[in-house]
């Protein structure tokens, strides 16, 4: 006798809690070979300000904790991810149509991703920062500080592995994000918001939105608190506006923008995409009054 | 006659060897442009002091094309060392002709002789000198091994440091192998042709610098000209912004420095003689023409008027006058439209209840002036607290805690400089931590070295300029190393599914 399965409800991340979209929408999300998933909350406009309002709620406590912390924090999310790698592989293999080889494989790689970028918490200010020796009596010390909160669009493929790719990063250096996840496969990711909450990341520093990027992304790159944008899963945005109108939305408010870029390491592992999403401090100390 | 008057004490001008009329200079040479010729005159006289020819689009194409010329077959392919020595022997010419560069730059901007000559002609000379160093020392910037040259930058640069903000610019794109068309300000271009004479000493190879005059038009047409890799601006955050829009969707880099409203806090426990000049130093440096002025002053409650008081004191012993008088402290504003504006957002000052305080000093017949001012009981509602004035006019707000005067700091768009002043250390660097501002000054205030990084947060622009990062910012990783460290990067992930992963 087969057990009668029980389906998962699958709803927004925002500001630690999983919201329905306050305007009450769904949308069917189909497996690859066009068979019902689930259905998955289409955000609003309302929804993406409630997640910027939480994100920068929880961007001051996420950059003033230490980076050790965080560094400790991000690994946590790896161990999780660990526990339940058969879950997501399930997950990605049914949104992807991917053989279940090919998921684990990317599943495996999502893990040791957030491993490499826990391990740059606590490394990446002395990479990209340094102390100048000025011409005169002061002590003067360049730190790259997070930007504040970063909007981003998620790559559509690979379902999982695109999403952390491009979260990741922006967490390290202390931002709190909010993420249009992919539209075609958005389950793994609010899966992964279930890892979230219960890795000590604290609630409003990852927001997950799902629906569609096309709506969401203009009201994200107009949004005057949003300070930086990633627009890595930019590129195939349905209906007329296209990247570039995204990009010159944000100018109104010179936001920073990561414009997408082509080919296979488009959003791969790189110190680039963490200080991308840094501002450098410099500070000068007068030494000369003793 | 008190003991604070002094007998006049000009520059000479007999050092100026000036020319009637200036044309642009592309590929090597002085060239007419093609648009109307305009007069740069001297603030403070008003009098012409030559005709500058202007650019337009045949002109900044010529410019784009020099440098792409010079960029593809001469500069890019030279070695650093010898990048470097030309960067040295410019350093050098400007130290030679410092004089010169400084009389011209007061003379046209309205500068005191003291600031040209002390601070924005050596700080001229230093930056080249740092870069100059740079040159063949690539593989350190910071992006890998054998980082490659952006190509052509197009370089747009303000009225208040002439010279000093063509080196900013300038001397990073070089050393970096790129090439340069750069603007002038339409009211300053003179140092700028200067400069172009002192790029003919130094037989830097024709094209690799190209110096164009004209208005804002001519800016227009140089940052969105197709062939240009790199747009550098520095001026008005909403210039900025047109700029943000017009480089969208291409594959332009882009730094740009713009306005601010920094917060001068002064706590009660502050060394207080130097907080005083620091204040000074802060708003009434170089006219208050500067994006990084201290323009608010955020005073503790408990010493708001033993600072105040003795900030009057001080700005009544001011001079203001002839910008070549070595004993003026305050000197002409830059133009008749600055100067217009700065009457203006003083009066909407006074209109929304402001207190306004006037140092007592003769103003000029001739020429553009604005004594130094202070308007106290300021709140952060006022136009005066939230909007740049770009002029000598200080905006006084009070506050009671450190976490007080932390979220008035940082209540405005901008994000430039901010100053603090006390004497405990942990304080210093725990407010310090907290100000949302790129550059940030402890017991003193608008200091400058090419070593250290300048810049933004959020609408003040972004990118940095100076130090290492300024240098990054004219570089691209080598693509084939770029991809070596992200396999490097991906190796950490298990060899099996590195592959099938990635498509």
């Amino acid at each position: 006798m087969s057990r009668l399965t029980v389906p998962k409800t699958y709803k927004l991340a925002i500001g630690g809690a999983f919201p329905r979209s306050e305007s009450g929408r769904t949308y069917e999300v189909v497996a690859s070979d066009g068979s019902f998933l689930a259905n998955a909350a289409k955000a609003s406009r309302k929804d993406a300000r409630d997640a910027v309002v939480a994100a920068r709620k929880a961007v001051g406590g996420w950059s003033g904790a230490t980076a050790y912390n965080r560094g400790q924090v991000l690994y946590r999310i790896a161990e999780l991810l660990e526990g339940r790698r058969a879950q997501f592989a399930d997950e990605v293999a049914a949104a992807e149509g991917l053989t279940v080889a090919a998921a684990r494989a990317q599943v495996d790689e999502a893990i040791d991703l957030w491993v490499w970028y826990a391990g740059w918490a606590d490394k990446f200010a002395q990479v990209a920062g340094n102390a100048n020796p000025v011409s005169g009596p002061f002590f003067n010390i360049s730190v790259p500080e997070p930007t504040g909160v970063v909007a981003i669009i998620a790559p559509q493929r690979p379902a999982l592995l695109g999403f952390v790719s491009v979260v990741a990063p922006a967490l390290v250096a202390g931002n709190a994000v909010v993420v249009v996840a992919s539209e075609r496969h958005p389950l793994p990711a609010i899966s992964l918001a279930e890892v979230l909450a219960t890795s000590d990341v604290p609630g409003g520093v990852v927001n997950i939105l799902t629906g569609s990027p096309a709506e969401l992304a203009p009201w994200l790159a107009a949004h005057a608190d949003v300070n930086a944008l990633d627009l890595a899963g930019a590129t195939e945005l349905a209906g007329e506006t296209t990247w570039v109108d995204l990009q010159i939305t944000a100018a109104d408010t010179l936001k920073r923008v990561l414009p997408p870029t082509d080919g296979v390491d488009a959003v791969a592992a790189s110190l680039h995409r963490i200080v991308a999403f840094t501002e450098t401090k410099t500070v000068w100390h007068t030494k000369s009054m003793l | 006659m008190s003991f604070l008057d002094y007998a006049p004490a000009p520059e000479s001008r007999a050092i100026l060897n000036l020319r009637e009329s200036y044309g642009l200079f592309i590929d090597g040479g002085f060239v007419d442009g093609h648009g109307t010729n305009f007069a740069t005159i001297s603030p403070a006289t008003e009098e012409r002091i030559a005709t500058v020819s202007s650019a337009d689009e045949q002109d900044v194409d010529a410019a784009v094309a020099a440098a792409r010329r010079a960029h593809d077959t001469v500069w890019s392919r030279m070695s650093g060392a010898d990048r470097g020595k030309y960067l040295f022997r410019i350093a050098r010419l400007v130290q030679e002709r410092a004089r010169e560069l400084a009389v011209a730059e007061s003379l046209d901007n309205g500068k005191p002789i003291k600031e040209s000559r002390d601070v924005d002609v050596p700080l001229v000379a230093a930056w080249f000198f740092y870069y100059a160093g740079w040159a063949d020392k690539l593989d350190y910037a910071g992006l890998g091994a054998s980082p490659r040259s952006l190509g052509v930058a197009a370089q747009v640069i303000p009225w208040n440091f002439p010279l000093l903000m063509l080196a900013w610019k300038i001397a990073p794109a070089l050393a970096a192998g790129n090439t340069v068309v750069l603007k002038p300000a339409e009211t300053t271009p003179l140092s700028a042709l200067i400069f172009a004479e002192i790029l003919r000493q130094a037989d830097l190879p024709p094209g690799v610098v190209n110096i164009i005059t004209g208005a804002g038009e001519t800016g227009r047409l140089l940052v969105n000209h197709p062939d240009v890799d790199k747009v550098a601006f520095t001026g008005s955050t909403a210039v900025g912004r047109e700029i943000a829009r017009s480089v969208a969707g291409t594959r332009k880099k882009v730094t740009l420095e713009l306005g601010g409203k920094a917060a001068n806090i002064v706590f009660d426990d502050a060394p207080i003689d130097q907080a005083i000049e620091g204040i000074v130093n802060g708003i009434f440096f170089n006219q208050g023409h500067v994006c990084c002025a201290g323009s608010r002053l955020l005073v503790q409650e408990n010493v708001h008027d033993e600072v105040l008081d003795r900030l009057k004191n001080r700005l009544s012993t001011l001079r203001l006058g002839d910008p070549l008088d070595k004993n003026t402290d305050i000197g002409a504003i830059n133009s008749a439209e600055q100067l217009q504006r700065i009457r203006e957002l003083s009066d909407i000052g006074e209109q929304e209840g402001a207190e306004r305080w006037t140092a007592d000093c003769a103003i000029p017949d001739r020429g553009f002036w604005f004594a130094p001012t202070i308007f106290d009981n300021v709140s952060t509602s006022h136009r005066i607290a939230r909007e740049e004035i770009f002029g000598p006019v200080l905006s006084v707000l009070t506050f009671r805690t450190p976490a007080e005067a932390i979220t008035k700091a940082n209540n405005t768009p901008y994000g430039l400089s901010a100053g603090i002043w006390t004497d405990k250390g942990s304080r210093i660097l725990a407010v310090a931590d907290k100000l949302r501002a790129g550059v940030i000054w402890a017991n003193t205030f608008n200091r400058f070295d090419p070593a250290s990084p300048f810049g933004g947060y959020k609408e003040s622009g972004y990118g940095r300029e100076g130090g290492r990062h300024g240098l990054a910012g004219y570089l691209a990783p080598d693509a084939r190393a770029a991809s070596n460290a992200r396999i490097e990067a991906a190796g950490t992930t298990t060899a099996k599914t590195t592959k099938g992963a990635k498509k």
